[in-house]
């Protein structure tokens, strides 16, 4: 993330071009599947997009929510979980208690402005390396057209060594200024403009 | 400093016989044996007094807090001038307890100011710590919340009048303390060396840091580490709590209202109450679920945690027993509000900080 006005969101949707767009997005794996699927897919020379940035855990039960935060606020514009297909743990049911964890946390980011789409789930067998790649791209696309996340959060701690009066403008601030002096108010006890 | 302390003990000294020049032998001693106490300030910021009041319930000791400290600043008990503190040299405040979360320019400029005057900077309570309450208005906007305070039905206000924060009367430009962007824990703007948690911290837990921290100042006990946490344990408040734990699996949440009666002896959330015990900090005794209410998290995240309500998110997946996504989500549907049921007391300080609202102001009018 840029250093200059940490408060400042990205330039609206409309005035990016989409294409200059590349969003960032955290994988997680497991270890017994989908780390597997995403090997084979190299193997076998199956494309898809470096925009995931892949994670071995031993078990999609090991997601911590934390790390899902944590990639959010530090730059992160979306996160693709992946496991082995329900049932097929390697720990028994381990993918549940991750499918449960995400569908929790995913009310929750939604309850923070957080498009649901920012986080998805996608199961694969260490089979799967054409779907997981497949998975990969879709999620890609639809990060891409959402837009870039831009959490400042991770900027906040250094908020004093920016103008906060220009960055709340660049957030679209106060519309038309501070309001005009009610009927019967002095003139001259205009507000200062800002 | 600290007029009211030397007047009394001026009285104590002299009674109305003693001559004038034994009086005035006593000034300049007592003066210097206030001088020789350590100082302390406590000040409030965004805060609600409640742990102004927490203080204060230490009862009897509070005159051993008297005894032991220069009181400097106490705005909410007594006087004390900003002035004062801007006059002294720099560490020369011993402590200074903050209890509230930053919420205007003004409360920030203080933070600073008492920081570069204390030796130790104790964020006091929830708000310091972690934003509680207050910092629920990090899920709105600044104008949603101005909008919200100045223009609801229940509001008077026909011409729609808005605060500003710098306005030219005929005498000059007044000022008010800016409502800043968002609200920030005290550590995300001064450098802070303790922590006592609680929305207020319980009583006896001040005492019992006030009384360490006066043998640490004597040289009689030691001194917590950089960064501790002060006044409550190191677990989680279920470690507290007597209540019974067993199924560890629940098939629905529910409503405290929506159901009569609790079983008085079984963990309320194995009953399907939301509690946020397991990743609350113990040091509380468990009050609320011993009395049948949950734990709504006030003491904060517990030892480890890096963000309370992912934590808790974990924590209450791990016990639902449902399956089948649609079987999950009816469970889920139980827990209305989410960010609120996990970020009560941590919003300010959890990882996210905010909603997206407070910072993304797009197309807001």
């Amino acid at each position: 993330m840029s250093a200059q006005a940490p408060l400042a969101p990205a330039p609206a949707q409309g005035t990016a071009p989409a294409a200059t767009f590349e969003p960032v997005i955290i994988g997680f794996t497991c270890n017994w599947c989908s780390y597997r699927a995403a090997d084979l897919a190299g193997t076998a020379r199956t494309k898809y997009p470096p925009n995931v940035r892949l994670i071995r855990l031993m078990c999609s039960g090991r997601l911590d929510p934390t790390f899902v935060l944590k990639a959010y606020a530090e730059g992160a514009d979306a996160v693709l979980v992946t496991g082995c297909h329900p049932g097929e743990c390697h720990y028994i049911e381990q993918n549940y208690k991750a499918l449960r964890r995400f569908r929790l946390l995913q009310r929750t980011i939604e309850a923070l402005g957080i498009e649901p789409a920012r986080l998805q789930l996608v199961w694969a067998s260490a089979a799967e390396g054409v779907r997981l790649a497949n998975e990969i791209a879709r999620v890609t696309e639809e990060v891409r057209a959402l837009g870039p996340l831009n959490w400042p959060a991770g900027n906040m701690v250094d908020l004093d060594a920016f103008n906060l009066d220009a960055a709340w403008e660049a957030t679209g601030g106060d519309a038309g200024g501070p309001p005009a002096a009610p009927d019967g108010a002095n003139p001259e006890h205009a507000a200062v403009a800002r | 400093m600290s007029p009211t302390a030397k007047s009394s003990g001026a009285a104590k000294a002299a009674p109305e016989a003693v001559p004038a020049a034994a009086k005035a032998a006593a000034g300049p001693a007592a003066a210097a044996k206030a001088n020789a106490k350590p100082k302390l300030a406590i000040f409030g910021a965004a805060s609600c007094g409640g742990c102004d009041i927490a203080i204060v319930n230490i009862h009897e000791h509070i005159v051993d807090v008297a005894a032991a400290f220069d009181i400097v600043l106490w705005p909410t008990i007594m006087d004390g001038k900003y002035a004062d503190i801007e006059a002294m040299a720099d560490g020369e405040i011993t402590i200074t307890l903050v209890s509230g979360s930053m919420r205007t320019d003004e409360t920030v400029h203080l933070a600073r100011l008492l920081r570069r005057k204390s030796k130790f900077m104790v964020a006091f309570g929830s708000c310091a710590s972690e934003g509680c309450i207050p910092g629920l208005a990090n899920l709105s906007s600044r104008k949603q919340i101005i909008d919200t305070a100045f223009s609801t039905t229940s509001t008077d206000n026909p011409d729609g009048i808005r605060p500003v924060w710098e306005y030219q009367a005929p005498e000059g430009v007044l000022h008010l303390p800016e409502f800043e962007p968002m609200l920030r824990t005290l550590d995300q703007v001064v450098d802070v060396d303790y922590t006592i948690p609680g929305c207020p911290p319980e009583s006896k837990q001040i005492w019992a840091v006030l009384e360490a921290v006066v043998k640490a100042l004597n040289g009689t006990g030691p001194l917590p580490p950089k960064g501790a946490v002060l006044g409550a344990g190191e677990s989680t408040v279920c470690d507290e709590c007597a209540r019974k734990r067993d199924v560890k699996k629940i098939d629905r949440f529910v409503r405290i209202q929506q159901v009569a009666q609790f079983d008085p002896e079984i963990c309320l959330l194995e009953q399907g109450l939301p509690c946020n015990g397991p990743a609350t900090r113990d040091g509380c005794g468990a009050l609320c679920p011993a009395v049948g209410a949950p734990c709504i998290g006030c003491y904060g995240a517990a030892d480890g945690v890096v963000d309370y309500g992912a934590r808790l998110i974990s924590a209450y997946a791990s016990v639902v027993e449902a399956q089948k996504p649609d079987e999950i989500d009816k469970v889920l549907d139980g827990i209305v509000d989410p960010a609120g049921q996990f970020y009560r007391f941590s919003l300010a300080g959890s990882l996210l900080r905010s909603s997206k609202a407070a910072w993304n102001t797009d197309g807001e009018k």
